[in-house]
């Protein structure tokens, strides 16, 4: 689990210069090169991030899910999330998770989306969050925006 | 009863339902727009849909990296026209004709009261100064309205905000909107809409309420909102596409907090690093720059140039500082060639480049190295955002950024 503070925006987790692709792969390369440049070295696949206050807040660059999605991140856990990265999350499938809670970095946690139940098995917490209206959720289970509308009929 | 955010995401919705803040609600969109950096992935995601386009409401305007700075750009900007002409995308806008987008989408008539606009540019709020319900989006979502002309939306609660008296000479809607972040924070209008009223931003005209709309997200907000008047009528004659209906909110409209604010004690107003909401007074700042940034969609219109021409007229930058002047629009290059002003900004040693959003997002024209800092007239000074990690921006109005060129130091024009 990675910790970041509050007003993480999206020129943090992938600045501008790095924006002439669309490839996740590619643009984790460079998530948070500017304020944690051990990060895209040492992430590793199913790594949390925990946030705190208005996550993802600034540029509406897609570029900043799908770098984390890149990356291996397996979701976001923050106690609130710019409305526009919200968005972008679960409509590429990285489910946000809005919840305040308790951990630190290198801890291991446990989500539960359906029960909407978050265990830190490294200090014992565990902390419940309000699961997303049905439909977002279809949405992040389809594995975002574009399955969900393939899967309806036209 | 209702507020303008309920109000047109009530006119808009597919099933013709009235909502109001809380509901969930299918809209039909008017417009979607997308730029160079955020379109090229739309059409690639577009295109897994397998669906048909709809043209008519899809505005793509190349503006973050164009005229390309790079191969890479150079690239991506090729593969955005080359998805223009296969979709045949007419609202499609290139350098030498377009500019920074949101100019370019109030410019061009697509932005109009009452009209409910998405933008995958999440500045595209700037909307909210001509009554529209604007918002940004991302890219996958841009490909599904290009495809289904529909987005569904939170209907968002609304804050008013109120600004009674008379500006200071040199005070501007940038100072403004400033100080309102420096009060209410960068997540002060998260998930909201805001919607502005008062005497001060009755008099201000149509240039300055689109500096303020366009910062509305920097406070986290869905739209900002100012009721449209005569000015914007007034500006959309012989410019707007098609019919258009204002929208007011109700007397009784429910607002979910109000803020007022007095004009006369607003001060010319700076922000410095890292974020929008660290606010001061220009006067109270000692700060040495190496860098003074004039443009972008926040503060680079003619009303802008003319502003910060008058000030720096006569003058000389000062040395070891590079002022960088970047009109927004093609339209307003022209017109400040007409007006002289490119003139005077060179004369004064200042660097004029064409249209572009270049240095703003630490693009290019104006990239700052380590520990450098910047005066801009822009509209975020998050870490690196114009370049190194450790660089710095301020963010001030183009009235503060002509005369911290000429003076060298951050400087309230009174001052100069």
């Amino acid at each position: 689990m990675w910790k970041f503070g509050d007003n993480v925006d999206t020129d943090q987790i992938i600045p501008a210069e790095y924006l002439v692709t669309g490839d996740p792969k590619e643009l984790a390369r460079y998530a948070f090169c500017k304020v944690r440049g051990e990060f895209a070295k040492e992430v590793r696949e199913g790594d949390i991030i925990v946030g705190g206050s208005n996550f993802g807040s600034g540029s509406s660059r897609e570029h900043a899910p799908r770098a984390l999605i890149g990356a291996g991140i397996s979701c976001v856990i923050a106690a609130s999330f710019a409305r526009i990265y919200f968005r972008n999350s679960i409509n590429i499938g990285l489910p946000p998770i809005e919840c305040k809670i308790r951990a630190e970095d290198g801890d291991i946690l446990e989500v539960d989306l359906g029960k909407g139940l978050i265990r830190n098995t490294t200090s014992g917490e565990s902390f419940n969050f309000k699961p997303l209206p049905g439909f977002l959720q279809e949405m992040v289970d389809a594995g975002g925006l574009i399955e969900w509308l393939r899967s309806k009929p036209q | 009863m209702s507020t303008i955010a309920e109000k047109i995401l009530s006119r808009k919705s597919v099933e013709g339902e009235r909502v109001s803040a809380g509901e969930i609600v299918a809209c039909k969109i008017d417009y979607v727009m997308v730029n160079d950096v955020t379109g090229v992935p739309a059409f690639e995601v577009f295109e897994e849909l397998n669906h048909s386009m709809q043209r008519e409401s899809v505005v793509a305007i190349a503006d973050h990296y164009v005229p390309n700075k790079d191969l890479a750009s150079a690239k991506q900007a090729k593969a955005l026209q080359d998805y223009c002409i296969k979709y045949g995308i007419e609202n499609y806008y290139w350098p030498g004709d377009g500019g920074v987008c949101h100019q370019v989408m109030i410019e061009e008539g697509f932005a109009a009261p009452g009209r409910l606009i998405v933008g995958a540019d999440s500045h595209t709020c700037s909307y909210g100064a001509l009554g529209a319900f604007s918002t940004g989006i991302g890219s996958t979502e841009a490909a599904a309205v290009m495809a289904t002309g529909e987005l569904w939306f939170k209907v968002p609660e609304t804050q008013r905000f109120i600004v009674d008296g008379k500006l200071r000479r040199y005070v501007s809607g940038k100072d403004i909107i400033l100080h309102i972040l420096g009060d209410i924070s960068v997540s002060g209008s998260l998930y909201r809409a805001q919607e502005f009223y008062g005497s001060a931003i009755e008099s201000l005209p149509l240039a300055d309420r689109i500096t303020i709309c366009n910062m509305a997200i920097e406070a986290g907000a869905k739209a900002g909102i100012i009721p449209p008047d005569d000015k914007v009528f007034e500006y959309l004659k012989g410019r707007v596409r098609g019919d258009y209906t204002p929208v007011y909110a109700d007397k009784d409209a429910e607002y979910e907090d109000t803020f007022r604010y007095d004009a006369e004690t607003i001060p010319s107003t700076v922000a410095a690093p890292f974020l929008p909401d660290n606010t001061s007074p220009a006067r109270d700042l000692d700060v040495v720059i190496d860098q003074a940034y004039l443009g972008s969609c926040t503060n680079g219109r003619i009303e802008d140039l003319r502003i910060a021409a008058a000030i720096v007229n006569g003058r000389k930058v000062k040395r070891n500082v590079r002022m960088i002047v970047v009109p927004a629009t093609q339209q307003v290059y022209l017109q400040a060639i007409r007006e002289g002003l490119l003139e005077i900004f060179a004369s004064a040693g200042a660097f004029v480049s064409g249209p572009t959003c270049g240095a703003c997002l630490g693009g290019y024209m104006g990239v700052l190295d380590a520990g450098e800092v910047c005066v801009s007239s822009t509209n975020r000074n998050f870490v690196g955002r114009m370049g190194h990690k450790d660089s710095l921006v301020y963010l001030a109005s183009p009235a503060v950024v002509a005369a911290s060129a000429i003076a060298g130091k951050i400087t309230d024009p009174e001052d100069l």
